[in-house]
């Protein structure tokens, strides 16, 4: 039981499919009710794509789990309609302090830009996230969210998958075109299609606390190096809604993980960082081994993987849910095509080119943040330590200095999909980058750039078009035109997008920059909608 | 730029010197700090990674 947060339980209800003993074909079963998978069935929605998303429990996220958002999800979710109220609930923070020793060893500043919607980051209990996606999921008729569904056994056929569920009445079979496997670090999908799941798991454990308690610490991230506190070791404390504060203390490997988990061990650990003697209550705390793997191929025939089940990063650079959410966002626009027919499979396999390159840039990230963190021989704890030392008085070494490199976009530079610019393009967002959001006015009330993207293509055109839209088959590209369609009053918009009078872009559904040009061309952009769709 | 391994310092005994008696009064411990921290220091100063990889292979006997 948590002091600061009720569980929800979810009631389970009996599919009439399984009361009929009927097995049917859905198009599209997600396996768990994770972030990741809940995501997914909320974006599932929104392309008009009916889905059924099994768990097998009844509740959101227990214990101590995901707290930092960053940017480009908090937009990811905007677009699923979760986004604001995550960032109104959510502490959001853009300062990060390193301290070595007793002293400040430097500082750095996520540096937001203005005039963006969504900020650079936020933290919120994961439990939070995934209740609000429940919640916009019970508003959507084609998401059949079912609870104690577990994925037992399941099986490749013919252009389509056989899955065994058990559910608290019994085992019976489901058919599915497609599978979406979310179902977490220890997915179980996996060995069930025989998957690789290599990497490394770091010889280091961690005590991972939620503290309540009023303080007037400001909304910072704060990492210590070796504290007076907690010698040779490093501590993470994160501010959180509802007054609770995430605290990790490193342990070392050779901890006694039972032991450390006990309140009589957490209580003094965290009374020695606090240094004085306020109150606080200890709301969750658990010992984690971190590791970093990922999955050979994110598709094994009409099985996709997304989220942990994908990959698994160590959570410095908060990666975690954050990689997978925008999984889902680079994966279900694509289902939508293959299964409407408007694209081949070769588009689902771009998924794999995409993401596994996104997922290998997050666990290269966060295995040289571990690598600095939990040093793996003493000659590399001497350099680490030379660099902290250092980090005071020299720039360049507060540089080196790796306490968690934050979750970021990875643009996805060389994908298939993308239309390389034919003509020099200073500035602006080039191919396989997410877009950049601006404020700007439509029907004479201001509104965000990104929030007039995402359903479908989008051809962004700084100048007058002949068209009101771009087609590849039956795939339209809906053509938005500034000055006409959207006003960019304070000029944010150009100025981001590099834009001259004429300045064209397509962006894909899932906000991603797919090609662009110095003039409004109806066959080029044609034939660049066609690459980014496969075809 | 190439790493250069020919000789580039004025004066090299009176360097070598300079570079043993900046450690004299210290322990192993403190010796091994120090020449971590000279190692980062030159490296930055030098900042080309080809010229960098070069001496790290040079001083770990991969040349
Ligand atoms: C201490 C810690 C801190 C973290 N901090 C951050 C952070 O700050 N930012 C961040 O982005 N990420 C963070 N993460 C990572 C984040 O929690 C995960 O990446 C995220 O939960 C992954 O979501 P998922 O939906 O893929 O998997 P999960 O959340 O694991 O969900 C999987 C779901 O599948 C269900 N399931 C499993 N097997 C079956 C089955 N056979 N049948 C049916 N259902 C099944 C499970 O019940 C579960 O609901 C952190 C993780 C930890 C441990």
């Amino acid at each position: 039981m948590l002091k600061t947060y009720t569980h929800p339980r979810f009631s389970y209800k009996q599919s009439p499919e399984q009361k009929a003993g009927e097995i049917l074909r859905h198009k599209l079963v997600i396996i768990g009710a994770g972030p990741v998978g809940l995501a997914a069935a909320l974006d599932a929605a929104n392309q008009g794509l009916p889905c059924v998303i099994l768990d097998d429990n009844d509740t959101v996220s227990m214990g101590s789990r995901a707290v930092c958002y960053a940017k480009r999800t908090l937009e990811v979710l905007d677009r699923l309609g979760v986004g604001e109220r995550m960032a109104a609930k959510g502490v959001n923070w853009k300062l990060g302090k390193v301290f070595f020793k007793d002293a400040l060893s430097y500082q750095f500043d996520l540096l937001p830009e203005a005039d963006n919607k969504m900020p650079a980051m936020i933290n919120l209990q994961q439990y939070y996230l995934e209740e609000y996606m429940v919640e916009a999921i019970s508003r959507k008729q084609q998401v059949d969210l079912r609870w104690k569904h577990k994925i037992t056994a399941l099986e490749q056929k013919d252009g389509y998958v056989a899955l065994t569920v058990e559910t608290p009445d019994g085992v019976f079979t489901m058919e599915a075109d497609w599978v979406l496997a979310c179902d977490g670090a220890n997915s179980s999908v996996r060995n069930m299609v025989g998957a690789q799941w290599a990497g490394q798991a770091f010889q280091d454990r961690f005590l991972i606390a939620d503290v309540i308690m009023s303080a007037e610490y400001p909304p910072e991230r704060w990492f210590w190096f070796d504290p007076p506190f907690h010698p040779n070791q490093s501590v993470l404390l994160h501010r959180q809604p509802d007054d609770v504060w995430r605290i990790d203390f490193q342990l070392g490997w050779d901890c006694d993980a039972a032991e450390e988990k006990k309140p009589e061990s957490i209580i003094p650990r965290v009374r020695a960082m606090l240094g004085d003697d306020r109150p606080f209550e200890l709301e969750w705390a658990s010992v984690y081994q971190f590791a970093c793997r990922r999955i050979d191929n994110f598709r094994y025939g009409r099985v996709i993987f997304a989220g942990d089940s994908a990959h698994q990063v160590s959570p410095f650079g908060a990666r975690g849910a954050n990689s997978g959410v925008q999984d889902t966002d680079n994966l279900m626009w694509k289902l939508k095509l293959v299964v409407d027919g408007d694209a081949s499979e070769a588009l689902i396999d771009s998924y794999h080119e995409e993401r596994a390159f996104a997922a290998d840039d997050n666990i290269l990230n966060s295995t040289r943040s571990t690598d600095f963190i939990t040093p793996k021989t003493p000659s590399s704890r001497l350099y680490r330590d030379a660099v902290l030392r250092l980090a005071h008085e020299c720039p360049f070494a507060r540089r080196l200095v790796n306490s968690g490199r934050l979750s970021m976009p990875t643009p996805y530079a060389n994908s298939s999909l993308n239309t390389p610019d034919e003509e020099p393009f200073p500035g602006g967002v080039a191919p396989g980058t997410n877009a950049a959001d601006a404020p700007v006015r439509v029907h004479d009330q201001d509104a965000w750039f990104l929030n007039q993207t995402g359903r479908g293509f989008t051809v962004l055109s700084f100048g007058p078009v002949p068209a009101e839209y771009v087609a590849f088959g039956r795939v339209q590209a809906k053509v938005l035109e500034v000055g006409k369609d959207i006003e960019d009053v304070s000029g944010h918009l150009a100025i981001r997008y590099g834009a001259d009078p004429g300045t064209t872009y397509l962006i894909r559904p899932d906000q991603y920059i797919a090609a662009r040009w110095k003039r409004f061309d109806k066959a080029k952009i044609s034939r660049a909608l066609a690459r980014a769709m496969a075809s | 730029m190439d790493l250069n391994l020919n000789p580039n310092i004025d004066d090299p005994d009176g360097f070598y010197k300079e570079l043993i008696d900046s450690q004299r009064r210290m322990n192993d411990t403190e010796a091994a700090m120090m020449n971590c921290k000279l190692v980062l220091i030159l490296a930055n100063h030098i900042g080309d990674r080809e010229v960098i990889r070069s001496a790290l292979r040079m001083a770990g006997g991969r040349l």
